[in-house]
């Protein structure tokens, strides 16, 4: 049996993964960049192998997107509660809790402002922003402190938990609309009522003033996580429950808040898409954002100020598209590939940043 | 007799492998050909080079695990690859058996150039690999694990399928049963079916790795019984040990790694534990361990009727009393998974304990977090097996990990790394910890510098109490001493140490006394300075030779 297969050939495959060394930061931003580039350069063969000139296409979305100070305003408008989201099931994710139920967190930030915008709208209005502000954190951190509750409790899978919540959310509008909160002028049309004036988000240089809370956010989580004791904790529970235990932490109690402050923050990019951009509660409210917001801090690397930078990008890509959809007639599932292939070359780059491929040498065999 | 089956098996396993060429038929009469012929097989087999590396070199990014390595076995000869940790051993012996590809470098076996791409050639090149940590399906029986990815034959299971071994059983009287699920086995049986597995499929070049490191002194001994014969069948062997002991009775001759690099290849006859060491470490070092005496009589801690249940329900710790005293080291003995773990996790409040209590001052801690302990006054200082899953964060740098027990100590909201950056810097110089900075992840450093980081944070809190589980394993000799240092130090200042070991010649000369364990019992408390390895041996097997093998 030896005898036979000392003489079979064998041959070096053909690639190798070898692992690399770690590397610099400044080297992983140059690779992200590179795929980046990369990624839009595959979207162009896809966009000219539907017969369009790339260029004019990707000159299009960036120019459709600010174009006018309507477009820039609508491209902001996009971008605000993306960035809000994202921020907040950042902090789930640190502490490796798979919070994919920042969809209902919205939803539910959202109901619990609108509350006080349909019934209390006569009270002074920074007393209403501000209780609705609150009544939106409120909403949707109980909203994440239920599946946080369970897992802790009874060691649920906190995946499949948030993202069924999410459908309850959803269908809670629905419930609401139809019955208790039906607007009576809409004549049987199963609706909420319009937010009066005073229960609408003041406009800072045209847009709603969400974008400046989610500017004070990206600062405020950069330091909450990275400087203070709670975003310490958040840290070492996500890196080892039982490290966090082994240091006298209540990892339960951590867990709590962490996913309430996950949810309430999405609670607020809830608040703000009903009492700003759409001065009502539809169930278009979250829209997907709870999702997009997912990939966003991945891409991220849950970096806050990355979450930034590529939460404009998204909203660019979107408000983009739409142009692009009217002067070229591309569908918008168009911008959905793009945004897919971006993805895909991202996180695809992850794996040349940790391996690497070796390539057999042309015509030799086993031998230095 | 404590595992007969082990040699017995191996013993038709070695001649099994080493006399492929005959038929099922002819394998008694070879067996009694061996026993009456053995020396003189030995003495006709012992030539040929079986396999030889040449200039094998592997890098793992910028790290160079080996360097143009040059190695060779023979036919019918042991050879021990000796090497602190780190030195490049496993490394080498995962190129052998197909799980790593050398960068470059050949392979010559029976002196013709081969590629090894997987596991699966290895195999057929009849090279056979027992890894230090069973790669065994625990809820298949040993017949399943044996067969499990066996080529050819039917392609549905056969009913029959343990009919071979149970033939082989039968013939050679052996008493295994292939039915067994693993994890119903005691550590000795599993590394049997390791051995088995590898004999199956035809091996005649052995790779052990750190064989005996889960074994006591009994089996150690059946074990280099059983490689002494397939030695003698013609088999090669190479055995990966940091005991130099063992190397001294087993290894014809040693190869030693340093850093990457074969460093020398000498005669075990010709040598001895020194020159050895000497050659390992590239210096001389003085081999001997402290054991300082000190006045202290007072008692630190009292454990009584301790009954600790694992995290599936299993009472791990079974009633349990002991004692430990200011300045003392305590050593505690056994084979692993004896209830080690669960008495440190209880001990250190991470573990719910069923009945019991563990007396500090008087005062029992039982029930309370680790945090409430510590608000105590009770200072206990636990350095867990798992170093970077319980102990630290190893995607964090030393600085945040040495705040890991103090970050609550800074007032307001926000931490403070002054200190822990400041403590961290310390620690590098005063434990020599390579690092490339402190913020560098700690999952990135070396198993040794790991355990200094941890070591270091642990002594830096003045502890009154210092549990330690399996403090040097994976360390080199040079890091090794350091820590028995350390711990010495630590004795002198009053602290009483929990010293959870499993190389016995250390405790023998570390622990003042030495409590040995046997499943979740206490079965003896033996005084260190009059205490031998074989009597700690018979009670880490359950008692007083009782059902322990005092013959072998």
């Amino acid at each position: 049996m030896r005898e036979s297969s000392s003489k079979r050939h064998y041959n070096e495959p053909l690639a190798r993964i070898v692992k690399k060394d770690a590397m610099s930061n400044q080297r992983m931003a140059a690779y992200s960049v590179f795929a980046l580039i990369l990624a839009i350069a595959a979207g162009g063969v896809f966009i000219f192998s539907l017969g369009y000139n790339p260029f004019k296409v990707y000159a299009t979305i960036v120019s459709g997107a600010f174009r006018s100070s309507i477009s820039t305003q609508g491209t902001i408008k996009i971008a605000i509660p993306l960035l809000i989201a994202s921020l907040g099931i950042t902090h789930a994710f640190k502490m490796q809790f798979w919070n994919i139920g920042a969809e209902g967190q919205i939803i539910m930030g959202g109901i619990f402002a609108t509350y006080f915008a349909l019934f209390h709208s006569d009270w002074p209005h920074w007393l209403l922003m501000l209780v609705m502000c609150a009544a939106g954190m409120l909403g949707g951190g109980l909203w994440a402190l239920i599946p946080a509750f369970f897992k802790t409790k009874y060691g649920t899978n906190e995946t499949l938990f948030t993202l069924m919540l999410n459908y309850i959310a959803l269908y809670m509008i629905k419930y609401l609309a139809e019955g208790p909160w039906l607007d009576p002028k809409a004549s049987g049309f199963p609706k909420i009522a319009s937010f009066e004036k005073n229960a609408r988000l003041d406009e800072v240089f045209g847009v709603h003033a969400g974008w400046i809370i989610g500017l004070v956010l990206v600062g405020v989580v950069y330091f909450y996580l990275k400087y203070s004791k709670q975003g310490y904790e958040i840290a070492i529970v996500g890196e080892s429950e039982n490290t966090a235990r082994y240091a006298g932490m209540n990892v339960k109690k951590i867990i709590m808040r962490t996913m309430f402050l996950s949810g309430a923050i999405c609670g607020i990019a809830g608040m703000t898409q009903v009492s700003g951009a759409a001065y009502t509660l539809s169930e278009g409210v979250a829209g997907g954002v709870g999702f997009t917001a997912i990939i966003v801090a991945w891409l991220a690397k849950l970096n806050p100020f990355v979450i930034l930078l590529v939460t404009i990008g998204f909203s660019v890509l979107e408000k983009g598209s739409s142009v692009m959809q009217s002067s070229f007639g591309l569908p918008t599932s168009v911008s959905d590939i793009l945004q897919g292939i971006i993805l895909f070359f991202i996180l695809g780059c992850d794996f040349f940043t940790r391996y690497k491929l070796i390539f057999r040498k042309g015509g030799q065999k086993n031998d230095n | 007799m404590q595992y007969p089956q082990l040699s017995l098996l191996l013993e038709a396993g070695g001649i099994l492998a080493c006399n492929r060429h005959l038929t099922a038929s002819h394998r008694v009469p070879a067996v009694a050909n061996y026993f009456l012929t053995g020396e003189i097989m030995q003495k006709e087999k012992t030539h040929a080079t079986a396999i030889e590396l040449k200039g094998i070199t592997k890098t793992f990014g910028s790290v160079v695990a080996n360097n143009q390595i040059d190695l060779s076995v023979r036919k019918g000869e042991i050879l021990a690859l000796l090497g602190e940790n780190g030195s490049g051993k496993t490394t080498l012996m995962n190129m052998l058996s197909g799980i790593y590809r050398p960068d470059s470098g050949s392979v010559l076996l029976n002196g013709e150039a081969v590629t090894i791409n997987s596991p699966e050639d290895a195999i057929e090149f009849g090279i056979g690999m027992i890894h230090q940590h069973f790669k065994l399906v625990d809820v298949l029986s040993a017949t399943d694990n044996i067969m499990l990815g066996v080529k050819g034959g039917s392609r549905w299971l056969k009913k029959t399928r343990s009919d071979k071994i149970q033939e082989i059983s039968r013939h050679f009287g052996l008493d295994i049963s292939p039915e067994k699920k693993i994890y119903q086995m005691s550590v000795g049986e599993k590394q049997t079916v390791e051995i088995l597995k590898v004999m199956y499929r035809n091996a005649n070049i052995l790779i052990l790795d750190e064989p005996t490191a889960v074994l006591t002194p009994q089996e150690t001994k059946k074990l280099f019984d059983i490689l002494r014969r397939m030695k003698a069948e013609g088999c090669a062997i190479i055995i990966i040990t940091h005991k130099l002991n063992e190397v001294m009775e087993i290894s014809d001759r040693v190869t030693i790694l340093r850093k990457g690099e074969s460093i020398a290849t000498v005669e075990t006859a010709e040598t001895n534990a020194h020159e050895l060491t000497e050659l390992m470490v590239g210096r001389p070092v003085e081999l001997s361990i402290d054991r300082p005496e000190n006045g202290f009589e007072e008692t630190l801690l009292e454990v009584h009727h301790l009954t600790v249940a694992n995290e599936e329900g299993f009472e791990a710790i079974q009633d349990i009393k002991f004692e430990l005293k200011r300045g003392e080291i305590l050593g505690v003995a056994g084979i692993a998974g004896s209830g080690q773990k669960e008495l440190c996790e209880a001990m250190a409040g991470l573990l719910p304990v069923s009945k019991g209590a563990i007396l500090y001052n008087k005062e029992n801690i039982i029930g309370k977090s680790p945090e409430e302990i510590i608000k105590m006054g009770i200072s206990m200082s636990f350095i867990p097996e798992d170093r970077l899953g319980m102990g630290l964060a190893a995607s964090m740098g030393m600085v945040d990990n040495m705040m890991l027990k103090t970050y609550k100590k800074n007032k307001g909201p926000f931490v403070s790394r002054k200190e822990a950056r400041e403590l961290s810097k310390r620690l590098i110089k005063q434990l020599g910890i390579v690092t490339p900075g402190v913020d560098t992840p700690v999952r990135r450093l070396s198993g040794g510098n790991v355990q200094k980081v941890l070591l270091g944070r642990e002594i830096e809190s003045n502890p009154n109490v210092l549990i330690t589980a399996y403090a040097v394993r994976g360390l080199d000799i040079n890091s090794s001493y350091t820590i028995y240092d350390s711990l010495n130090e630590q004795k002198q200042k009053g602290v009483g140490i929990l010293f959870i070991g499993e190389d016995l010649d250390v405790m023998l000369e570390l622990c003042d006394r030495i409590m040995v364990l046997c499943h979740g019992k206490v079965t003896g408390i033996v005084e260190a300075k009059t205490s031998t390895k074989e009597e700690i041996g018979l009670l880490m097997t359950g008692g007083s030779g009782k059902e322990g093998s005092a013959d072998a």
